[in-house]
């Protein structure tokens, strides 16, 4: 576990980078995650995907995985590996300061 | 983490429903976690990606121990396809998708897939038997070629 300062505060992340607590993170930090994994900007579509999984882990209590995200967002698989190159349901649980989604498919 | 696995060349040599979905499940849980992978259908494994036979994939249930089904059952005209059935119900609760969904999901995810040419060849089948999403008709030299760096597994 390290803490670190993103967006003027201090936070806790765990060995891969995922917020210990999710109630630490703030919007305006998720720009500096993504930059930390080579996304330079975040579009419009980057943060729909955002939004709803943050939306997800407060309602489910879990971030879902890459089939469930595209499912319930509307947003094509194709699409999702196109804006989070390196695993969406991973990417954007951690850029949505949420921990990391747990499952096989 | 400096020796996390960067890429995944899997080979699907069966064609049971129990014998793909190990491949695919590896396959798109690489491409989850941000590795480059491959998938490389011979022998019964084209069936997967074979348009007319991806919707009809069984389970194997003559000479299968792990299925803890007497072989004098398994052997009754229908028992394939009863459990087969009886499987994909499962896996539809559990929201794993049917083979050739799953397959198109992997394809879109970004994961290249390939037919084995000498598979090819032995049963008189060609590129336009395949679906849309495979890549190319590659022989075993070629697929060595595109694992290279990786690591490979075998189903």
């Amino acid at each position: 576990m390290t803490t670190t300062t993103l967006a003027g505060a201090e936070v806790a992340l765990d060995d891969e980078g995922f917020f210990c607590d999710p109630h630490q993170w703030s919007e305006a930090m998720a720009a500096e995650i993504a930059a930390g994994e080579g996304i330079t900007s975040l579009t419009e579509r980057h943060w729909q995907v955002i939004t709803f999984m943050r939306h997800e882990y407060e309602e489910k209590g879990a971030a879902p995985n890459v089939r469930a995200l595209s499912k319930a967002s509307g947003v094509p698989i194709k699409e999702l590996y196109q804006l989070f190159p390196k695993g969406p349901a991973k990417l954007a649980a951690k850029i949505a300061g949420v921990p990391k989604p747990h499952g096989c498919i | 983490m400096s020796d996390a696995i960067e890429k995944v060349s899997i080979i699907v040599s069966k064609g049971s429903l129990e014998g793909v979905y190990p491949g695919l499940i590896m396959a798109n849980g690489a491409r989850a976690e941000g590795m480059e992978a491959n998938l490389f259908f011979t022998f019964f494994g084209l069936d997967a990606i074979h348009r007319g036979r991806h919707e009809h994939i069984k389970v194997a249930t003559v000479g299968n121990p792990g299925l803890h089904f007497a072989t004098m059952l398994g052997g009754l005209p229908g028992m394939s396809a009863v459990m087969t059935h009886f499987m994909d119900r499962k896996m539809a609760q559990l929201d794993i998708p049917p083979i050739p969904e799953f397959i198109e999901m992997i394809a879109d995810s970004g994961a290249g897939l390939y037919a084995c040419k000498a598979s090819v060849d032995l049963f008189g089948l060609d590129r336009d038997d395949f679906i849309p999403q495979v890549k190319d008709v590659i022989t075993v030299g070629e697929f060595y070629g595109l694992a290279a760096g990786g690591q490979i597994i075998f189903t």
